[in-house]
This record gives structure tokens, sequence and C-alpha cells, in this order.
């Protein structure tokens, strides 16, 4: 006969009972921890963001010239004025060319730098710190250096005198529109600023490509390089490339730094918030048309996301894929 | 150190001390420099001013407002090209300056964000240059205070037009001949700045025509001045004209570092340009277009304005009348001790030594003779879109006479809005 016995096992201790007393009402509710970390937040965004596009969206109705507290109400007529306007059409003609030249090559640009980048075997770190390093240069540094000394028009400009050992006479980048020059300024600039920040993204989106696909895709007959990045690689990267060309998108649409800064004074080469900008805060100050403006170029991003998501699917889940 | 003490710093009181030194950056954001001290002897001023190239203007101006014992005046120094879109951002707001340079324009009185200085103008009027007084008056009103007259020309190298064999040219095409004879492999005939922008007024002046008629109507489109328009853009397509260069025409770099043998520029410039070519250096007025046109020499300038919402606006003219109307020490060394330009003080402007002889004296001449003064009711937006025509023909072969029907309707409806 077996006997069981507890004696030598060690019980369980009983549970101690908390001589605190439980919170109470505020204090202890998830409300009030919700408001206490997202309130401030909460408050600055609606000071700072909601409040200002509330303002701007009646400014728009208003006939506002060196105010922003206008009394005249003009209905849609800074609306017409703006839509009518050829240099607010032409801007929007800007933009397409813009982000026709700077989406794909940024996205072909550092897709290349992180499969470069990726298959290091040394000095990965440094290279990969060399390349995201543009991205902490501002905008306008970037475009003074690109202006003052590698695109400027003089003999000893970089550029220029590149071009001069080859026997190329000088050429004037930004001062003359034809031949329009100065995209090729402006493309390279923003490339250099902007690429090495998708370059991290698609380095992650590289790693985390499971290895068993390439060696399944090895045993298949699959050659290395070309055939392997078309049907693995380039595949498994569509959600990170989808999201790239968004932000590439959206950045596009809010180029301002190195045009205003490149060229000034200029009628051409003028992207939307460049216009905006001379509209409302340059010379004309008006800024009930400026806010009308803004209301439309608002609304054209907000619709051209939408539908470039729609388009590349952006958000799907992967069973709809 | 007793264990107790350790308690002290469970998480409420860590979260307690970190929303301590929250409120208190909070309260020390709100007492951070707004340019408003009032720890000084009285009120406190702040004025705006456009960063100036020369070395030593920005601590004159500091040190002007040091000895000034009345009111603490804070000076924000504005450095970057668009000045004007910072100072019109600005007097929208709270932090507007009391007190702020720009020139004459008709918006800034129309708007009421300039008070009248009529008052502390009115004993010394006659003693000013009176054409800027007449630039600085509406309806009988004077609106602000000249500090210095600005006149600009054509700088060039005597020593390469005589190499050249090139004389002084009178008229816009002998300029463009010029530009020709003077360019070779390293050095560009002329350079008029980099967006020829500097050149506008001067251009119509030159081409016997003006901005506004004196009914403040638009007299700036007339053939003479689609000629000149024409002309230009043919120098601009001649690659002898310098562009893109570095820095723009108010810096004298492109003269000093011999890309170009003609430079229009400012005579603030004179000083540097002495320095670095001695006496191989010449100025002439801008040629004129057109057999009706007549040389001309533009004289722009800087000007003190009170800004008419702020909270001190008599501390704000106290300040300006003692500045630039009592102290005649400093209006001379602001004008003649950085770069050269020219007192509005008629009796400054005489007794300025440093103005009476070799270039800066020609360079009075000049401006005695050929001189043209800003007009008020020529605003930054009329500015502005002559400036696309410019860009439209010069840079870009659009046709003159359209883009300057096209400018005048702009300006006929700035006009409408201003003057009704």
């Amino acid at each position: 006969m077996s006997t069981t016995t507890t004696r030598g096992v060690a019980q369980p201790a009983p549970a101690k009972v908390s001589r605190r007393r439980p919170r109470r009402g505020l204090r202890a509710s998830s409300t009030f921890n919700f408001w206490l970390f997202t309130g401030p937040f909460l408050t600055g965004l609606i000071i700072f963001v909601f409040v200002p596009i509330g303002w701007s969206v009646w400014l728009s109705f208003f006939e506002a010239r060196f105010t922003v507290t206008p009394s005249e109400f003009v209905g849609f007529g800074n609306y017409q004025q703006v839509l009518t306007d050829t240099n607010f059409r032409n801007s929007l003609v800007t933009f397409t060319v813009f982000a026709a030249f700077i989406v794909p090559a940024t996205w072909a640009l550092s897709l290349g730098l992180a499969l470069l980048v990726n298959r290091l075997r040394f000095m990965r770190a440094f290279f990969r710190s060399v390349f995201f390093l543009p991205t902490a240069v501002s905008y306008v540094a970037a475009a003074l250096i690109w202006k003052m000394s590698i695109f400027n028009g003089v003999r000893f400009g970089l550029a220029n005198t590149v071009l001069g050992w080859f026997g190329v006479d000088n050429i004037a980048w930004l001062a003359n529109p034809d031949p329009p020059w100065y995209w090729l300024v402006i493309v390279t600039v923003r490339l250099w600023l902007q690429s090495g920040f998708y370059m991290i993204l698609f380095i992650a989106a590289l790693q985390n490509i499971p290895r068993e696909l390439y060696e399944a895709a090895s045993i298949d007959g699959a050659k290395p390089g070309w055939q392997t990045f078309r049907h693995i690689t380039l595949p498994q990267l569509r959600a990170t490339s989808t999201a790239v060309i968004l932000l590439l998108l959206v950045a596009a649409y809010q180029a301002f730094d190195e045009f205003f800064n490149l060229l000034s004074k200029a009628t051409w080469g003028q992207p939307p918030l460049v216009e905006l900008y001379k509209m409302a805060l340059g010379q004309n100050q008006n800024y009930g048309a400026g806010s009308a403006g803004a209301v439309v170029l608002t609304l054209l991003i907000c619709v051209v996301t939408l539908l470039q998501g729609r388009i590349m699917g952006f958000g799907r889940g992967e069973e709809s894929k | 150190m007793p264990a107790s003490s350790n308690m002290n710093w469970d998480r409420r009181n860590v979260l307690r001390a970190a929303m301590g030194l929250a409120a208190a950056g909070g309260l020390a954001a709100c007492g951070s420099n707004t340019g408003r001290s009032t720890g000084g002897s009285g009120d406190g001023l702040v004025q705006y001013f456009h960063a100036y190239g020369e070395a030593g203007v920005e601590q004159a101006v500091k040190r002007y407002a040091k000895a000034y014992q009345d009111a603490d005046v804070t000076t924000q120094w504005i450095t970057g090209n668009n000045y004007e879109q910072k100072l019109f951002a600005a007097l929208l707001t709270r932090n507007a300056p009391d007190v702020f340079e720009f020139h004459p324009q008709i918006q800034l009185v129309k708007s009421g964000q300039v008070a009248d200085l009529t008052d502390i103008i009115e004993p010394v009027k006659d003693d000013f240059n009176q054409a800027d007084i007449t630039s600085h008056t509406v309806d009988g009103k004077i609106y602000g205070v000249r500090m210095i007259d600005d006149p600009q020309f054509l700088f060039y190298r005597p020593s390469l037009f005589e190499k050249a064999g090139v004389e002084v040219p009178t008229t816009l095409e002998e300029l463009i001949e010029a530009a020709g004879k003077l360019t070779t492999s390293k050095v560009k005939g002329i350079f008029l700045g980099n967006d020829l922008t500097s050149i506008d007024r001067p251009l119509i002046w030159s081409a016997g025509a003006d901005t506004l008629t004196a009914d403040n109507k638009p007299a700036f489109n007339t053939d003479a001045v689609a000629d000149g328009l024409k002309q230009l853009r043919g120098l601009f397509t001649s690659g002898n004209l310098l562009l893109d260069a570095p820095a723009d025409s108010w810096d004298p770099s492109a003269l000093i570092q011999g890309l170009t043998a003609i430079q229009w520029c400012g005579m603030w410039a004179m000083p540097a340009m002495q320095k670095a070519l001695g006496d191989d250096i010449g100025i002439f007025p801008f040629p004129k277009v057109g057999s009706a046109g007549k040389q001309s020499v533009y004289n722009g300038g800087w000007s003190m304005f009170v800004n008419a919402k702020s909270k001190n606006v008599e501390a704000a003219k106290e300040y300006v009348k003692w500045l630039w109307i009592d102290q005649k020490k400093y209006q001379e060394d602001f004008a003649t001790s950085y770069g050269f330009h020219i007192p509005p003080r008629a009796s400054l402007a005489r007794s300025a030594t440093k103005l009476k002889s070799g270039l800066p004296a020609e360079g009075v001449k000049l401006f005695n003779e050929f001189g043209h003064f800003d007009n008020i009711g020529w605003t930054q937006a009329m500015i502005a879109a002559f400036w696309d025509v410019i860009a439209n023909t010069v840079r870009k072969d659009g046709d003159p006479k359209a883009q300057l029907d096209a400018c005048e309707k702009k300006v006929d409806a700035e006009l409408e809005k201003l003057f009704g």
C-alpha cells in the first residue's frame, strides 16, 4: 500500500493580502491615465495644428490682405482666384515633373544602396552611416552648397571645373531655364538628402526576408543575381516599396526649401508650396488667397494619396494579396 | 546615506519631479528672450535690421542702441535674402518690432502698419534731401525717416577697358557691345545680378519711362522699355553676361575676383572695391535705352519706420528721433565708416569728408545728376510683378510687350485696391 504524505513538502505560502486600500475614482481609472499621457499632445495638436487649419479654412472665405483677422466675406472668390491663377496651375505641372523625376530615382537609388550595403561583409555600419548622414543636413544648407559651390556658373564651380577638363564651356545651371539644367541641380540635391533615409527602410525590409526562400530558390535552380532579385527580393519588398513611394510622393508635394533657395525670382520651377508662400507670405501678403490655395492643395494631396494607396494596395492585408 | 532616503525616489516622486521640471521649463520659456527686456532704464523696444554685408555695421547698430538711455533697445539682425517677407509676417503678430528699417511703400501706410512721424521730422525737414521727404510722404504726412541713400551704378575696371579699346558706354547698345569686347575665356564682360532684377527700375528710367505717373497710373509699359528688354535678352544669350555667380550683385566679389569687367552694384561696396583694386575702378550710370531715354542712377536706401500697432509708439518715435534725427555723429558714422552711403541730411552730406574727393565724390555727382528715388506707390507686389516680366522676357524669351501688358493688369489691380 502506498501512502501519500505531504510531510516534508513545502506548502505554498498563502498570498499576502495587500494592506493598501484599493484605488478608487479617477486616479484608478484607465481613462485618467489615458488623458494624462495623451492630453498634452492632444492639446498641442489642437492648438498648433487643428486651430491653424480651421483658421486657414475660415480665412479662405475672406478678403485678407495684410491681416489675418479680416472682416470682408468673399465666399468662394479666393478659390476662384487661385484656380484661375496661371502660376498656381503651373506649379502643379512643376510638381508633376518633379515627382516624375524624384520618386522613381530615389526609390531606385535607395534600393540599390540598400542592396549594396546589405551585401557588405566589412564596414557595413560605416557605409550605412555614410549614406544616412546627409539626412541630418538641412535642406537650406544643402541647397546653398549646391548653388554656391557645386553648380555655380563660374569657372571655379565644381561642376564647371570638371566640364572644363573636357573642353565644355561654363554652364549657368540655375539662371537660364533653356535648357532646363535647374532640374539636374534640384533632383541631385534631393536625392543626396533623402536616399539614405529610404535606404535604411529597405535594409530593414531586406533583413526580414527569410533565408529559406533564397535556399529554396537555389535548390529549384534559380540563378543568384537578377533572377533571384526579380522573383524573390522585389516581391518581398512590395509593402516597403509601397510605403516608400507614398512617403516620397507626399515629400514631393511638400517641396519648398531647395526650390525657394535655388530658383528665387524665377517664374519657372515653382512648386505649389513656393507659389502659396509667394501668394500669402511673400510680397502679396494675401492670406485669403493663400489659404484657399492651401485648402485646394491639401484636398489634392488627400485624393492622390488615397488613389495611390488603392492602386498599390497600401494597407491591404496579406490575405487579400 | 540611509536606505530611507532612496525610498523617497519612488515612481510617484519621479513623476512629480518631472512634472515640476516641465512646469518650471514652461515658465522659464515664458520668460525667455522675447526681446522685450524691461530690466533697464525704461521701456523695452525691439528694432529689425536686415543684414548689411559690410563688416562692423551690426556692431555699430547695437552700439548706438546701447547708448540710448531712455529705453532698452534690442536689435534683431535678420540674415537671409527675404527680409521683407520676415518683416511683413512679423508685423501681423504680437512679436512685431516697434521700430524697423524698410523702404517707403504705401501699403504699409494704407494698412495702418506705420506711424505718422511728421511731428519729429517737421523741425528738420528742410535739412533732408527733399526727394527723400517726397518719397516718404502720403497726404501731407511723413511716414519714415531716411537713414541712408544708396546710389547704384555700373562699376568697371578702366585697365580692362583700355586693354580692350572700349570707351565708357552711354547707351544700352554700346554697353552690350562693350560686354562682347571685354569678354575673354576667364572674364565675362558684365554682371547685372544673377536674376537681373537689380536693374528693373534703372531700365525703366533709362528708357524715359517711369514706374507710375504722378497720379498713380502705370507708366512703365512703353515701346522703349519693351525694346530694352529685347536688347537685354540678346545680352543674356550672348555668352558675355556673367550668370550664376556665387554672390549676387550687391556684393562686390564678382568684380574683385576678376570674374567680370563691369558690375552693377551700390556705392556701399566702394571701400571694398578700392581696397582690392586700388585706383583701377570707375563708375558710370545705367546707359540710356532708346533715343528718348536718359542715363539713370537708382537711389535706393533704407528708412526707419515705427510700427503703428506697437504698444510703445511714443517711446519708439522718441528713439527714432534720438538716433536718426538728433545724433548726427552716429548718422555720419553709419553712412561713411563701413560701406559708403550718402547721408540724407543735406548738412551731413556736405560735411562728410570721405565723400568729398575721388570715386565717392564722383558717386555723389552721379547721384545728384541722374538720381531717381523710390516711389511710395510702387509697392512690393508691383516690384515682384515687374521682376516676373524680366524673368519671362530676358531669361525666358517671352514677348516683352505681352509680358508688360500682363504686368500692367496686375499693377492696375494693386492700384485699384490701394487707391480705389
